[in-house]
């Protein structure tokens, strides 16, 4: 008994961060309605910067300080960051801001390791509070009696100033509607400026609060963004209070799971925030998001399938790659091969974004659930290449099925979480059964059949693959399915009125989608001869993300020119720099901000003029094309 | 007349990149006045409020207000200088109660005109005094309509940009707002109302322009724009 | 013209939290009949509309169409049935050009999965005849994004009517349009109404359109029906006037008046 009320104790410690860290991006969701990727970086920098300082600075004064101080010198930087950044990408649609703070986190990993090395730092404790208290017989640190105390007083502190103050009434008003407030005389440039000041504020304090407790590292960043996520999308987005029971919940779910299940506690945080989302879809306090929100796939320009000219164009381009083994070596044809397999994971992924409107944030599940599945096939059954190949798209299948059927329910930013998450979940068991999967040294032997074993061979078996997933695709968007896909991309109002069920045909798009990125997966582990859990780690779907984002996420295919042009860079940028993460996180960002339509939209878009809807469109009358003399 | 004229607009042009929604518009607002700038829908009145309180991608020309030149000024700015805007849509903060909404509105007291106080307004507008911690949220439309007239007048503006302040609402409730429109008047305060429903316009303003494709085509008094028969039948068509 | 009502609503009742939002409205809608909603805001229009649309379950009472009860059965199915419906703010396919959104609504009821076929080829004909009947067959082409906001309006009465219903909701159709617009567009409703014998619910709050093209009227107020009848009698009804008509300055009273003393 008393084992289970320390237990308890100790979670309710560990919710203390956890909750400062959600109700900063919380806070900052419900006033610049960004999801702000880099708050586990700033996290993690809090920590950092405080283990310095409290090295430095000593004493009880010295440590609290150097606590304190780390959270402000922290929060300076997020305030740089929000006035150079942000207030360039405030008008973006929700998926590129992702993409953006995602990058700020790549580039946070590059920075931290060169400042503080590469080995686990162990801070100080805190002077005074280094002993521990006898709750029932067992020892309970001090120190987490101090978090157990300061979470509700920092909820309640929160309340206060957001709801007694003048500040906090602006910042309830703006989170509602920004320009309104500024209409009335707001400067809200500033109330933004304040508010992601006040939740990086809160995210690296967070982060220093740790320093006695777990030794600094590398992992902080990624692995509380994930549970932040969880926190957030659960208590409901933009809800202090609802961060602060949702954090609760999944402290004490941790801290009971790891008593219960351990090896799969993660899963079980994820599983509850999925059946959570399914019962209360916008979390325990969170409200509907608006809908005006943009979505990422909207173009007010109408699609066509390939004029005469491109078709030819298109077959010349064919032609040509396939005569690609006539000129190159085996090291050029597999990085051919591996950029056609690129070209099936993002189409994969556009189809389901640019024509269904599902901003995916977790598609390296369905990647990897190919590659895996064609691992097993292999390795367990013994079966041929050509029917792993089969497999392993059948598996991406069923891993969509079973995934889509909670996403579907959701849209906008929460699907991308929820994507996210389960995303995760597989990775998580890729990761930790190690019987099945091997975990982290993963499935080796994954070998093409005798035929296509030369570079020649396999590199023509993915351009088939590769062609023939593009022109399935493609159709599909011109046939009656794709018209319902996109009606209910455009209005799932008028779609659900002329008989077109939003949730199914999300459904079969979802699922369409999860089976080619699953081929592309399974051609993956043929390629390398092998699979490992990073092929279902956030960076791969944010590889597929960033590739559909460069080909132009308002064009039907456009993904194709993504896919060739960020895979040639990132092989080439690997090969030429130590610090890949921190060049890699400045191209994303500077992706974001140049080009938020990619390469295909941009240049599309000085013929079309739709660069309109990035300059807040929702605002614009229409231009009055036809009057009512010359439409009658 | 020139001596009281609060807001003086001359060659306005605003675009949506790439379309350009207004076309050299021009037009003037006195103290004490009630302006109706009329058109149909899509003939660019809402445009032409946001490019005044500068919430369009892109003005270009000028706009004087109270003598000076607000063309450039960010959105804020704007509006402490005493312009206040009232959306189309109302646009309250549906999560704030009434008396929230009115204090996001407050701004410090001007000299020469009427200081307006969460009181002063619950007598314009009796219905508020009785929900003063509803959220806004939970209002029908005519009271959502109300509380963001009142919301603009907490920042004491010496003119008010009133954005179709009729549609969508009840025919009872129309007459209950021109009243206090006529009130506002009453207290010094110029307004400038975009309007599709005419009989609404005729009964407060003194003066019209009318918009149509982005262009000033009309502009005298009601009296005038009465007789016009055929300006009406061309461009509003009742 | 059939004497069979296309639409029996009896004793529909709703109520949110306690609060009673709609409490026993009974009326129904004859085939080629104009039927008005009017009330004030929060009068339970919506609510009331919504439950004939199979957006939101009714507590209590009966929704009839085609004589059938269409309880539990959601928009889709109800759209199945033969409904036609439009909305406050047009809702149409923004992103196609005018000719795919008609060809969207023959895509939605075809058989089957829908993977194989090219769209845009197999329903052009059957929607051009839409495009036809609704005067804009010139601008099938026009990407719906450059229309204007009166013929966005148009178009989506267009996508309401490809199905070829007999019942047409349509939820303040003049909203956010210029007067002649208006009147255009429900001059158009009208007579299509007419020659198909197609019934007609509409909500609205400009009282010109109401009075011009309404054949009947009922008058909502907290929830209860509180006047039904032809436009003048409900003009003339003092409670009508006292809850929601006012003195009658801010709408057109001739033609109000001219409408009522034709019929």
């Amino acid at each position: 008994m008393s084992l289970y009320v320390v237990q308890f104790l100790t979670g309710l410690a560990n919710a203390a961060s956890l909750f400062l860290a959600a109700c900063g991006l919380s806070v900052i969701f419900g006033v610049t309605r960004i999801v702000n990727f880099a708050h586990g970086a700033f996290y993690m920098l809090g920590a950092y910067v405080a283990f310095s300082l409290t090295l430095r600075l000593e004493g009880v004064v010295g440590f609290w300080a150097g606590i304190f101080l780390a959270a402000i010198i922290v929060a300076a930087i997020g305030a740089l960051l929000e006035m150079l950044l942000l207030r360039r990408i405030y008008q973006a649609p929700e998926l590129f801001q992702l993409l953006a703070t995602f990058g700020v986190t790549l580039m946070v990993q590059d920075i931290v390791h060169m400042i503080w090395g590469a080995q686990d730092l162990v801070g100080p404790r805190a002077p005074g509070l280094q002993g521990a208290v006898q709750v029932m017989g067992l020892p309970v640190p001090t120190y987490d009696i101090l978090l157990i105390i300061l979470g509700p007083l920092v909820l309640g502190a929160l309340w206060l100033l957001m709801h007694r103050t003048r500040w906090g009434v602006l910042v309830r008003a703006a989170t509602e509607d920004r320009d309104m407030v500024a209409a009335l005389g707001v400067n809200q440039k500033w109330l933004f400026t304040g508010v992601f000041t006040l939740g990086i504020f809160l995210a690296a304090f967070g982060g220093a609060l740790q320093i006695p407790r777990t030794a600094v590292n590398h992992l902080m960043d990624l692995s509380i963004i994930a549970e932040v996520f969880v926190v957030v999308v659960i208590g409901g987005l933009g809800s202090i209070t609802g961060a602060f029971l949702a954090a609760v919940l999944i402290a004490e779910l941790n801290a009971f799971g790891i008593l219960v299940l351990p090896g799969i506690s993660l899963v079980l945080m994820f599983l509850v925030m999925a059946v959570v989302l399914v019962l209360r879809p916008w979390g325990f306090l969170g409200k509907p998001v608006s809908t005006d929100a943009k979505t990422i796939g909207e173009t007010t320009r109408p699609w066509h399938p390939w004029s005469p000219t491109m078709a030819v164009l298109v077959a010349a381009s064919v032609l040509l790659a396939a005569a690609l083994p006539a000129v190159l070596g085996p090291y050029g044809l597999s990085i051919g091969a591996q950029i056609l397999i690129a070209v099936i994971f993002a189409m994969s992924l556009q189809f389901q974004m640019s024509t269904g409107g599902l901003d995916s944030f977790g598609h390296a599940a369905y990647f990897g659930l190919g590659a895996y599945g064609a691992a097993f096939a292999i390795q367990w059954f013994q079966l041929p290449m050509e029917l792993a190949l089969i497999v392993g798209p059948l598996a991406g299948l069923v891993g969509a099925l079973v995934f889509g059927w909670f996403c579907v329910r959701l849209s906008g930013v929460y699907f991308a979480m929820l994507t996210l998450a389960f995303a995760q979940i597989t990775w998580s068991i890729a990761f930790q059964w190690v019987e099945v999967t091997g975990g982290d040294n993963g499935i080796l032997g994954v070998w093409p059949s005798e035929w296509a074993s030369s570079p020649a061979a396999f590199y023509w078996l993915t351009l088939a693959a590769a062609v023939l997933t593009v022109l399935i695709l493609r159709h599909l968007v011109f046939s009656p399915f794709g018209y319902r896909l996109r009606g209910v991309r455009d209005s799932s109002v008028r779609a659900e009125s002329i008989g077109i069920s939003r949730q199914r045909t999300q459904y079969v798009a979802f699922a369409i989608s999860g089976t080619a990125a699953g081929l592309a997966g399974a051609l993956f582990a043929f390629l390398k001869g092998s699979i490992f859990p990073d092929a279902l780690a956030i960076p791969t779907s944010i590889d597929a993300l960033v590739m559909v984002l460069l080909g132009g996420v308002a064009t039907v295919s456009g993904s194709v020119v993504g896919a060739i042009v960020y895979t040639m860079a990132t092989i080439w940028l690997m090969s030429e720099t130590d610090l890949s993460r921190l060049v890699l996180g400045g191209f994303i960002v500077f992706l974001v901000v140049a080009f938020p339509q990619g390469i295909v939209g941009s240049l599309s878009s000085f013929t079309s003029g739709s660069l309109e809807r990035w300059r807040g469109r929702r605002e614009a009358s229409r231009p009055v094309a036809l009057s009512a003399e010359a439409s009658r | 007349m020139s001596a009281a004229i609060k807001l003086d607009v001359g060659k306005l042009n605003s675009f949506y990149s790439p379309a350009q929604i207004l076309f050299d518009v021009g037009f003037t607002v006195g103290s004490g006045e009630v302006v109706a700038l009329l058109g149909r829908n899509g003939a660019g009145k809402s445009t032409t409020f946001k490019s005044l309180v500068g919430l369009v991608g892109r003005r270009e020309g000028e706009i004087r207000f109270e003598g000076e030149e607000i063309s450039r000024l960010p959105t804020y700015e704007i509006a402490r200088r005493g312009l206040g805007y009232v959306p189309e849509d109302r646009r309250v903060f549906g999560e704030l109660t009434v008396e929230e909404n009115l204090e996001v509105g407050r701004q410090p007291p001007r000299d020469g005109v009427t200081t307006w106080t969460p009181e002063r307004l619950y007598e314009l507008f009796p219905n508020l005094a009785e929900m003063r911690k509803r959220p806004g949220g939970q209002m029908s439309g005519g009271e959502q309509q109300m509380l963001t007239i009142s919301r603009t007048l907490m920042g004491n503006p010496s003119l008010v940009l009133l954005d179709e302040p009729s549609e969508g609402l009840a025919p009872k409730i129309i007459e209950q707002m021109a009243d206090a429109i006529l009130k506002m008047k009453k207290e010094g305060l110029g307004i400038l109302l975009s309007e599709q429903n005419l009989h609404f316009a005729r009964l407060i303003s003194d003066r019209a322009y009318i918009l149509e494709k982005g262009r000033i085509r009309f502009s005298g008094t009601i009296a005038e724009l009465e007789a016009n028969e055929a300006v009406r039948n061309q461009y509003l068509a009742v | 013209m059939s004497n069979a009502p296309l639409l029996e609503v009896e004793n529909l009742s709703k109520s949110y939290g306690g609060v009673q939002a709609v409490s026993g409205v009974t009326f129904s809608l004859m085939p080629g009949e104009m039927l008005a909603l009017i009330g004030p805001n929060g009068a339970g229009k919506s609510t009331c509309f919504n439950m004939v649309g199979g957006q939101i379950p009714s507590n209590e009472g009966r929704v009839r169409i085609f004589g059938r009860d269409v309880a539990g059965l959601s928009p889709r199915q109800i759209w199945r049935l033969g409904v036609g419906r439009t909305f406050q703010v047009a809702q149409v396919f923004k992103s196609m050009t005018v000719r795919e959104n008609v060809e969207a609504v023959f895509a939605s009821h075809q058989a089957g999965w829908g993977l194989l076929a090219r769209a845009g080829k197999a329903h052009r004909a059957e929607a051009e005849a839409v495009l036809d009947l609704i005067g804009m067959a010139d601008f099938a082409d026009r990407p719906c994004a450059d229309m204007a906001y009166g013929d966005v309006k148009r178009l989506e009465l267009a996508m309401a009517l490809a199905n070829d219903p007999k019942l047409l909701l349509m939820d303040e159709p003049a909203a956010g349009m210029a007067p002649m617009e208006r009147i255009e567009l429900m001059a158009l409703t009208a007579r299509i109404a007419k020659e198909r014998q197609i019934g007609v619910l509409f909500t609205e709050h400009d009282m010109d359109v109401v009075f011009a093209h309404a054949d009947r009227i009922m008058v909502l107020n907290r929830g209860q029906l509180i006047a039904e009848g032809e436009p003048e009698a409900v003009r003339n009804d003092p409670q009508v006037r006292a809850v929601y008509l006012g003195e009658g300055l801010v709408y057109d009273q001739a033609a109000a008046a001219g409408k009522a003393s034709v019929r």
